[in-house]
C-alpha cells in the first residue's frame, strides 16, 4: 500500500495512469484531499467523514477495472425548507467501502459571474473540509459550487454552515443552496460589464435579480421539469446560453455600430488586413474599407461580433443596447438537441429586468398547467405551437423569429370555423 | 450520576436560514473592477493567458488565466487563494470552461505569477486567443462527472478530458489554432454538459438494450413514468406482472428509463462507449448557431487514457487546424469544403449509422431563428 506523508492510500494502478502527463490531474486531487485530511484529523482538526477521499479513491479505482458506474440512484435527501440543491448519492458497494456509501452532492449558488474573495472560498473551504469529503467541482455544468459527497446527517449542519459562513467561518457573505430536479435552475451570467467592454447589459444584475426574485422556484421543485435562465452581454455568447438555457438573454444593440477611425487605421497599420480579416469575413458584406475609412452599412449588419472581436479599439456596439430572448434551448432528453430559437426581438437595457420577469411568469404559469411530465419549455412549445407561445407572452410574430416563413399552406384558420 | 454531555457543534444548533439567495456579486470584485465596472474602453492579449482590460478611467488590469482540473480539493483552493492573496489582493474569477484568473495592476508580476502557479499547482497558463490576430489557443474542456459521481454514466468524463488535454495541451497554452475551437464531453444523452453545440463533442452512448430486472421494477418504479420516459414508445406497461415490456427494436438505448427506474440497468462495460460530434458552434460570429453532427458513432471504452477518443479528437483537431482559414471554426471551414472532403481528409468512416437522425424534433422547428444575429 502507497505511503504519503504517513497517510496509507489505496492501491489505484489504473488511476495512478492519470498522474502522468502535464494537464493538471483531477486524481491528484482526489489523493491529495485524502491525505490532507487524514493529516489534518491527526492535527486536531475536526473532520467529520473521515476517509471519504480515499472511499471515492476505492470506488473509482473500480470503475476503470469495471468500465461501469459504482453510484447508484439516489433516494429522497434534503435540507430544511428546501426540495432541491441536494443530489442523493449512494455507492453500490455499501459494504466493501463504506466511508462513501453515502456521497451526496450539495450545489452552491455561486456570486454571478464566478467572482470571489479569497474569504469567502476559504470559508467555503474551511466548512467543506469539516462537514464533506473537500472535494468540489468549480464549477458544475450549471454553474453552482458542486459539494462532491456527504454522508445524510452532515447536509444539514453544511447548510447551517453556508447559511452561517459570515459569522462562524469570516466569509464576507452567507451562501445558499442553488438549485437542482425540476425546478429554478441557478441562473448564470458572462462576466458582462465587470470586465468585458462589448456587454450590451448588466448580466451580473440581471442574474442576481432573477436568483433573488426567484428564490421560491429556485428551491423548491414544482414544475414539469428544469428551467434555466442564463445571461450573455453580446451575441458571443460566452455562457453558450443559448444551447444550454431554455431562456436565453443575449446582449445586442439597435443603432449603429460605433467607429472610431483613428484606431482602425492604427490596427491597420500595426499590419491587420482589415480587407481580408474583418470586410471579406463580414456575413452580409456590410463593410467596406478604402484604406482610409471604414464604414458600416448598419441597415444590413446582423450584429455578429465578427469585426467587432477583431477590432475592439476600433468598434463598438451602438448606443441603443438591450437583449435578444431566445426560447427553448435544450439538450437530446427527450425530442432531441437543439438551439434556442428567437421569441423575443428587443427588450431595451433599463427595461430589461422587469420585462424578463412578467415574461418569466407568464412562461411558467403556461407551462405548470400545460406541460407533461418531464417536458422542457421548448418541447412544450413544439406540441401546441408556436403561435400559442406568443400569446403567453404577449408577443407579435415577428420576421426575426424565423430563417424564412413556413413551406406549407396547410394554415389553421381557427377564427374562421363555426 | 450525570449523563454524560453530547457536545453540539455550532452548525448543529443553529436555526435554519432559507431563501437568502447568493452573495451580491459586488463585495466579491476587486476594486479596480468594481471602480470600472461598465466603464471598460477595450482589451488587447498581452501573451497566450494573460489579457490586458483598459478602462476609460485610464486603469488597467491584467486578467492571467490557468487551466484548472475542475475537480479541486480544499486544499488546492486554499493554495490557489494564498496566490490570490499575494498577486491579486484577495480577488479571482472563475470561468465558464473551468479555468481561474488572477487580476494584476502590476505587468512585471505577471511572469513570477505564471512560475508560482507553474510551480504550486501545476496548472498552465493559457486558455485564450487574439482575434485581431486572428490567432487561437484552445480553452479548457467543459464537462460533466462521470464515474466520479454520476448513477447513469456511459463513460467517465474527468479521465477522458485529462487524457485528452494531455495530448492538446500546447495548443492550450499557445495560439496556434485558426479559430475558437470548444471540446465538450458528456458522459450520456442527457447531457448535463449541454455539448450538443460543441466544435468538438464526445458523448457516452450505449449500445444494448436495458435489462429489466422485474423484481426492482416493481420494488423501486413508477411504472406509468417509466414507460412516459421512452421516446420511441418501445416500452409497455405489464400490469399483470406489474413491470414493463420492451419492444428491442424500438429502442434506441438513450438510458431515459433508467433515469427513471432503477430496475432497468443500461450500462454494459464492453458496449458503451464514446460518440463524436463536430461542428457546432454558439456564438453568432460570421456564421449562424450550429448544433454538432455524429462523425463516429461509438468509439470503446478503453480506460485509464481512451487512447481511441484521444487520437481522434487529436486527428480531427489537427486535420482542421492544418486546413481551415484564419477565423473559420470547424462548422465554417466544413461549410466550406464540404463534408465530402471532411471525411476524406480526417480519414473517419462514413457509415450508415450516421444517417436517418431521430426525428421527435417537429419540423416547425426547422425555420425557428436559433440566433440573435438578424437586420433591425
Amino acid at each position: 500500500m502507497p505511503v504519503v506523508d504517513g497517510v496509507e492510500l489505496p492501491e489505484t494502478p489504473l488511476l495512478d495512469e492519470l498522474e502522468k502527463g502535464p494537464w493538471p490531474s483531477f486524481v491528484k486531487e482526489i489523493k491529495r484531499a485524502a491525505v490532507e485530511s487524514e493529516k489534518a484529523m491527526k492535527a486536531g482538526k475536526k473532520i467529520k467523514l473521515p476517509g471519504a477521499a480515499k472511499g471515492l479513491l476505492k470506488v473509482l479505482e473500480l470503475s476503470y477495472k469495471d468500465k461501469r458506474t459504482h453510484w447508484k440512484h439516489g433516494g429522497i435527501v434534503a435540507v430544511y425548507g428546501y426540495g432541491g440543491g441536494v443530489i442523493g448519492r449512494y455507492c453500490d458497494l455499501e459494504d466493501k467501502i463504506p466511508e462513501v456509501w453515502h456521497f451526496h452532492t450539495m450545489r452552491i449558488n455561486m456570486p454571478a459571474g464566478w467572482f470571489y474573495s479569497t474569504k469567502a472560498l476559504r470559508a467555503i473551504c474551511d466548512a467543506w473540509e469539516k462537514w464533506g469529503s473537500g472535494l468540489t467541482n468549480l464549477h458544475g455544468s450549471t454553474g453552482d459550487i458542486i459539494l462532491l459527497g456527504t454522508r445524510t446527517e452532515h447536509l444539514q449542519p453544511m447548510a447551517n454552515a453556508l447559511a452561517y459562513l459570515d459569522k462562524l467561518y469570516g466569509s464576507p457573505a452567507p451562501f445558499d443552496i442553488g438549485g437542482s430536479g425540476s425546478d429554478l435552475r441557478t441562473p448564470s451570467a458572462c462576466m458582462g460589464p465587470a470586465l468585458c467592454e462589448f456587454a450590451c447589459y448588466d448580466t451580473l444584475e440581471a442574474c442576481y435579480q432573477f436568483t433573488i426574485r426567484y428564490q421560491d422556484e429556485l428551491h423548491r421543485p414544482m414544475w414539469p421539469y428544469k428551467f434555466k435562465i442564463k445571461c450573455s452581454g453580446c451575441p458571443n455568447d460566452c455562457v453558450a446560453s443559448k444551447a444550454r438555457s431554455d431562456f436565453a438573454i443575449i446582449g445586442t444593440w439597435k443603432d449603429e455600430i460605433q467607429i472610431d477611425q483613428e484606431a482602425v487605421k492604427e490596427y491597420a497599420k500595426a499590419g491587420v488586413d482589415i480587407e481580408k480579416q474583418v470586410v471579406k469575413k463580414c456575413p452580409t458584406g456590410a463593410i467596406s474599407w478604402d484604406g482610409n475609412e471604414l464604414k458600416i452599412d448598419n441597415k444590413n449588419c446582423i450584429r455578429c461580433m465578427h469585426c467587432i472581436n477583431v477590432l475592439p479599439k476600433a468598434l463598438k456596439p451602438g448606443k441603443e443596447r438591450g437583449a435578444t430572448i431566445l426560447i427553448g434551448g435544450k439538450a437530446p432528453f427527450v425530442d432531441g438537441a437543439i438551439i434556442g430559437w428567437v421569441a423575443v426581438p428587443f427588450i431595451p437595457a433599463d427595461e430589461l429586468i422587469d420585462k424578463c420577469c412578467e415574461i418569466l411568469e407568464a412562461i411558467w404559469d403556461w407551462w405548470d398547467e400545460n406541460g407533461k411530465f418531464r417536458e422542457r419549455v421548448g418541447e412544450l412549445i413544439w406540441r401546441v405551437g408556436m403561435s400559442e407561445f406568443l400569446k403567453v407572452i404577449g408577443q407579435k410574430a415577428d420576421v426575426r423569429m424565423v430563417y424564412a416563413p413556413r413551406n406549407n399552406p396547410f394554415i389553421f384558420w381557427r377564427e374562421l370555423q363555426d | 450520576m450525570v449523563a454524560q454531555k453530547v457536545e453540539k457543534e455550532p452548525e448543529e444548533e443553529l436555526e435554519p436560514k432559507t431563501d437568502f439567495g447568493p452573495p451580491h456579486y459586488s463585495i466579491m470584485l476587486h476594486p479596480i473592477i468594481k471602480n470600472n465596472y461598465g466603464k471598460w474602453k477595450y482589451h488587447e492579449v498581452v501573451r497566450p493567458g494573460v489579457i490586458k482590460r483598459v478602462a476609460e478611467s485610464g486603469d488597467v488590469l491584467y486578467v492571467v488565466r490557468f487551466g484548472s482540473p475542475r475537480l479541486l480539493s480544499v486544499y488546492t483552493i486554499r493554495d490557489i487563494c494564498d496566490i490570490a492573496d499575494k498577486y491579486s489582493d484577495g480577488y479571482l474569477r472563475f470561468t465558464s470552461r473551468n479555468n481561474v484568473e488572477f487580476f494584476l495592476t502590476d505587468p512585471d508580476k505577471i511572469e513570477p505569477l505564471i512560475q508560482e502557479v507553474q510551480e504550486k499547482l501545476g496548472f498552465p497558463c493559457g486558455g485564450t486567443w487574439d482575434a485581431t490576430k486572428g490567432e487561437y489557443g484552445l480553452t479548457n474542456i467543459v464537462h460533466t462527472q462521470g464515474w466520479v459521481h454520476c448513477h447513469t454514466p456511459a463513460t467517465d468524463a474527468s479521465g477522458i478530458v485529462k487524457a485528452v488535454m494531455d495530448e492538446l495541451y500546447d495548443y492550450f497554452t499557445d495560439h496556434k489554432l485558426p479559430a475558437l475551437c470548444r471540446i465538450s464531453l458528456a458522459c450520456c444523452a442527457n447531457m448535463c454538459g449541454a455539448v450538443h453545440a460543441s466544435d468538438i463533442a464526445m458523448v457516452g452512448v450505449h449500445r444494448k438494450v436495458p435489462k429489466i430486472d422485474d423484481d426492482a421494477v416493481r420494488r423501486t418504479c413508477e411504472i406509468p413514468s417509466t414507460v412516459a420516459a421512452c421516446p420511441t414508445g418501445a416500452l409497455k406497461p405489464d400490469m399483470k406482472r406489474k413491470t414493463v415490456i420492451l419492444d428491442k427494436d424500438k429502442c434506441m438505448y438513450c438510458g431515459n428509463c433508467y433515469t427513471m427506474c432503477p430496475g432497468m440497468p443500461i450500462f454494459d462495460p464492453e458496449n458503451d462507449g464514446v460518440a463524436i460530434l463536430v461542428a457546432g458552434k454558439l456564438s453568432d460570429a460570421r456564421y449562424p448557431p450550429q448544433l454538432s453532427k455524429v462523425v463516429v458513432p461509438w468509439l470503446p471504452n478503453n480506460p485509464p487514457r481512451w487512447p481511441e477518443v484521444v487520437q481522434t479528437v487529436k486527428k480531427i483537431l489537427e486535420t482542421w487546424a492544418t486546413h481551415a482559414e484564419k477565423y473559420e471554426r470547424i462548422a465554417e471551414w466544413i461549410h466550406r469544403i464540404g463534408w465530402e472532403r471532411f471525411f476524406e481528409l480526417t480519414g473517419l468512416e462514413f457509415t450508415e449509422k450516421l444517417i436517418e437522425d431521430y426525428h421527435r424534433t417537429p419540423y416547425l422547428y426547422t425555420t425557428f431563428r436559433t440566433s440573435a444575429a438578424f437586420r433591425w
